[in-house]
């Protein structure tokens, strides 16, 4: 963390300071962006490349019980791409969903410095942190799932929404959680009898509370809590032909709660929720749909989940959709559901070309990145690895910045989803500083992390440097594989003020930090609404409430972002 | 509360793989002196966890094991691990969660095999995983909903004694408040007391579990069979037990080693597991291995998020690499694979077959283990360490998954170090070694 690096001449990128392709330098010391440093800084020269604040991914299955039950369902997966132990890496195995170490190192090599887990079961949350503090050199938070807990249902049914804040601002604290996640409201409980629930205005079975009302009421709890991310939001209907209507909808439900001049509503990975269509034989694109609203609404923002062709896992604590996709490929299938909050599912998959549905899925990613005007309500992910590994990420990119990697991906893919698509027809191509935008800044931001995601004085020492001549962006467009193998491979990685990657290899592995929330509710409603759960807190659970609780000191490097709650 | 009293609640067990965590234990003068909640074995655990105590460290010398230097000790066990090409490395079940991560590390580091005690339970169970999957949930889902409960090739009432109270068919839940609202089937080759408290028991013919499935599965299925006994029970039997599968809102099935160990092994768990599976399409239903020790499934999780896979993991070639049956302890002590053994928190010397037994004992041989077993007399150095969740803390994975923390109830004894301890110990001598090219 020590130390002074100048990086000197480079082509800086930096939206978030409104720094689009100056030449300049930018000093390190001590872990931080500072103005000068001394003479006995190293210096990197970095003329004729691109500097950016390092990645920042705001949804990646990277660890928890769900990630490692993949793991577990699937020595296949690792089989086929093993990575050896060096003098300072832990050897480890991919493909789909590596191991801990590899996780780390895989991302800092792409220049990626912060990566959040976005769903983790709260009851199982400690293993959660022992995955995170097992992976180097990233810093890192997860979201714990709060859209089909008993408790939160209950108190959204009985309109007690300050309790509901309460409780969830005593759980983010207890968990050591970052944000508020919500997948498929009410129909995971549901899926807990083995049944379905389709619209957001059904009744949860034995809660009396809708999807609507979750979302709602969540919605208002994370402004009464001043939580530095929105709702993070998985909707219901996902991967049913048609749900973009779903999407719109969910969008749509908290949109008088709008204010503050930023989103309010995050919804992740929309590709999977973007289906128009009423069946898989004229499923289409939702995407321009979705684009319009998104593009007329700011309380919105959105992610990706671009699928990449080939092989993955998919895992979502949408319990029910994961049978759904078993049935449908009788691939094998993990279900695992936990009380009084939520479930999860694991089904591999394989994306192909040739396949219709498939084709569309691939289009409607890119269509929404393409035609969302706003690159800072529109963030890259692959919802790995559900639409593919992280590792695919080069390749997004490239499809964003060149029509020609689309053209050429597009002649191969399903000749009757080609047809339907809009993406042909679509002339767009993202700059150096969209993709910082959508890749560091933009998420960083809606993370409310703000020393990261940018290069401004006194922000965090997060910085990749790529292989890229920005005066050449015409040939490097043209030449899409380029592309790809400069984001593939940092030139440098810098995290927190120390050289972790050159010329994408590990030179060093340090431990990041672990993000967590701690809302500050008056003190009073805190032990009011301890006394009033501790008594249903046994019947509910399998474990004591002192149990479920995990301790600053269990996390390796915890970070506390403190705010200030409205009750 | 006397002078020097006190009392822990919720205590977490560190007995079997249910981890119930609500024992209330008074400690007086550092001696556990009372232990409310418990089943049998958990009280005569914390209640007699000295007797048999290993009280310090020993190395054998001219043929007999003579107590030595804890630095003595750590010097040894590198020195045995620097000198050997492929040494193995197992137990891990009885530990906790950050001594099998070090444990992992170790591994790597010499470049030899880890393996946990799965490989001689439930490593069938993972292998019908990899092949089928698995659609299951925690145990307060069971608690909450099922109304009916399947105990296959187990007998919780002995192993496993407070399941059936805290998670199953005695447990109030949400939508089931008591036992009038479950019913219980049982599968066993013999009327066991787990077997007796059923509303339906089958005794099955030994080693006809997998016929009996696929006959279930048939019957499920709507498939006619032809036969009219399938595994010693009459298809009556099977197809009115099928009726009842469908038929239930919420079904659980545990199953333990009577289906992991009996022949046929992962096949038949792979038979189980698509049996749960397929009920999926009808009703709701869940599967979950009965695991054994509280932390053997803590062992896998770990061995798993840092090398991929649950156990029988080889380092030999520098990655993780995973075969069971080639890379699995047994295999590779009977085959004479590795030319030396660091066992930490497990007793294979009582356990394991003859030949892999004397393979074990006639190869330098270091145990880490807090009690003096079969497997420590037998060792060139024996370490002892403080019991995980009486003397230190740790974390412990229960057999659903559920992650607890173990607590610190009493000081160990004097200079006694935790498993973690000492892992990292031998770990930093053995670099050290190497370091210094010795």
């Amino acid at each position: 963390m020590s130390g002074e690096i100048a990086i000197l001449n480079g082509t800086v990128f930096d939206p978030a300071n409104r720094i689009f392709g100056e030449r300049m330098d930018i000093f390190v010391k001590d872990g931080k962006i500072v103005s000068s440093v001394s003479s006995k800084a190293q210096r990197i020269d970095a003329s004729g490349r691109v500097v950016m604040p390092g990645g920042v991914d705001i949804h990646s299955h990277i660890a928890g019980s769900k990630v490692n039950s993949g793991r577990l369902l699937r020595p296949e997966d690792h089989r086929k791409d093993v990575e050896a132990k060096t003098s300072t890496t832990h050897s480890g195995v991919g493909y789909s969903i590596p191991s801990t170490y590899t996780t780390g190192y895989r991302y800092a090599k792409m220049g990626y410095t912060t990566v959040f887990e976005p769903a983790t079961p709260p009851l199982k949350t400690r293993h959660t942190h022992e995955e995170l503090d097992s992976t180097p050199i990233i810093d890192k938070g997860c979201f714990p799932l709060f859209g089909n807990n008993w408790f939160v249902m209950e108190y959204l049914r009985d309109g007690k929404v300050e309790d509901c804040a309460t409780y969830v601002a005593w759980m983010l604290k207890a968990l050591k959680g970052y944000a508020i996640k919500i997948v498929d409201p009410g129909g995971v409980e549901v899926w807990g009898w083995g049944k379905f629930l389709r619209h957001l205005d059904e009744k949860v079975t034995y809660f009396d509370v809708t999807p609507r009302e979750i979302v709602r009421g969540l919605c208002k709890v994370n402004r009464l809590l001043n939580l530095p991310h929105p709702i993070h939001v998985h909707t219901n209907n996902l991967g049913n032909p048609g749900n973009y209507t779903t999407t719109i909808e969910t969008m749509d439900s908290v949109r008088d709660m709008a204010g503050g001049g930023k989103p309010i509503i995050h919804i992740t990975h929309v590709q999977f929720t973007g289906f128009s269509g009423s069946s898989w034989l004229n499923l289409g694109s939702g995407a321009p749909e979705i684009a319009e609203y998104v593009n007329r609404h700011g309380h919105v923002s959105v992610d990706l989940g671009q699928i990449i062709f080939g092989d993955t896992t998919t895992m979502t604590a949408d319990g029910p959709f994961q049978y759904f996709l078993h049935m449908l490929t009788d691939n094998k299938w993990v279900n695992m559901d936990v009380e009084a909050e939520t479930g999860s599912g694991i089904v591999p998959f394989q994306y192909k070309r040739s396949n219709y549905v498939n084709a569309i899925q691939w289009g409607i990613g890119l269509e929404l990145a393409l035609l969302i005007e706003d690159p800072w309500r529109v963030f890259m992910t692959t919802d790995h690895p559900n639409g593919g590994p992280f590792t695919s990420y080069p390749r997004v990119i490239a499809w964003l910045m060149s029509r020609k990697a689309r053209e050429r991906t597009l002649s191969k893919i399903n000749r009757t989803a080609r047809r339907r698509l809009t993406l042909p027809s679509i002339e767009r191509e993202y700059t150096l500083e969209e993709i910082a935008t959508i890749t560091r800044a933009a998420p960083a931001r809606s993370l409310g992390l703000k020393d990261k995601g940018h290069l401004g004085l006194g922000a965090d020492a997060d910085i990749a440097i790529y292989d890229i001549n920005p005066s050449n962006m015409d040939v490097l467009t043209g030449k899409p594989s380029k592309l790809r193998r400069a984001f593939g491979q940092a030139y440098y990685t810098i995290k927190n003020g120390e050289v972790v990657v050159r010329d994408g290899k590990i030179l060093k592995t340090p431990f990041g930090r672990t993000f967590y929330v701690e809302s500050q509710t008056k003190p009073e409603m805190e032990s009011n609404l301890l006394r009033s759960i501790e008594a249903k807190f046994r019947d509910y659970y399998t474990v004591g409430l002192e149990n479920y609780q995990i301790n600053e000191s269990y996390l390796r490097n915890p970070a506390k972002i403190i705010c200030e709650a409205e009750i | 509360m006397g002078f020097g009293e006190s009392t822990f609640k919720d205590v977490v067990c560190t007995v079997c793989g249910c981890c119930c965590d609500h024992l209330e234990v008074t400690v007086k003068e550092n001696t556990i002196v009372k232990v409310k909640n418990a089943c049998a074995m958990s009280t005569s655990k914390l209640l007699n966890y000295m007797n048999e105590r290993l009280m310090k460290p020993m190395i054998r010398r001219r043929g007999r094991l003579s107590g030595c230097s804890y630095s003595d000790a750590i010097d040894a066990a590198a020195k045995i691990l620097s000198k050997s090409r492929s040494p193995l490395l197992y137990g891990w079940s009885l530990t906790s969660c950050e001594a099998v991560e070090v444990g992992v590390e170790l591994a790597e580091e010499v470049g030899g095999f880890i393996d946990n005690t799965t490989s001689t339970c439930h490593g069938p169970t993972i292998l019908g995983v990899h092949e089928i999957g698995e659609s299951s949930s925690t145990l307060g889902e069971v608690r909450h909903r099922a109304d009916l409960i399947i105990y296959w090739g187990c007998n919780p009432v002995h192993a496993h004694p407070l399941h059936m109270s805290r998670y199953t068919l005695l447990s109030k839940g949400r939508f089931r408040k008591s036992r009038s609202e479950r019913t219980l089937i049982v599968v066993d080759v013999r009327r066991t007391d787990t077997a007796k408290m059923a509303d339906i028991f089958i005794q099955v013919e030994p080693n006809k579990d997998y016929e009996l499935i696929s006959a279930l599965r048939a019957a499920v299925r709507g498939d006619e069979i032809e036969q009219d006994e399938d595994g010693g029970v009459p298809t009556d039997l099977i197809e009115e037990v099928a009726e009842k599968l469908i038929s239930c809102e919420f079904g659980a099935l545990f199953f333990g080693l009577g289906l992991t160990m009996s022949p046929g092994k992962s096949e038949n768990v792979d038979a189980a597991l698509s049996l749960v599976r397929d009920l999926n399409s009808k009703t709701k239903f869940v599967i979950t291995p009965m695991r054994g020790h509280f932390n053997v499934n803590g062992a896998n999780n770990v061995m798993t998020w840092t090398t991929g896979y649950p156990y029988a993991i080889d380092f030999t070639r520098g990655f993780p690499y995973y075969n069971p049956g080639e890379t699995s302890a047994v295999d590779l002590l009977a085959r004479g694979e590795c030319d030396s053994a660091l066992i930490v928190a497990s007793d294979p010397v009582s356990n394991f077959p003859y030949r892999a037994t004397c393979n074990l004992t006639s190869m330098p041989l270091i145990t880490i283990d807090p009690h003096i077993t079969p497997t420590v007399l037998c060792s060139d150095v024996a370490i002892p360490s403080a019991l995980v969740g009486i003397e230190t803390s740790g974390t412990v994975y229960r057999m659903d998954g559920v992650p607890l923390v173990t607590r610190k109830l009493v000081e160990p004894p004097r200079n006694m170090k935790s498993d973690t301890e000492i892992l990292k110990d031998i770990l930093r001598r053995y670099r050290n070694l190497k370091r210094s090219g010795r």
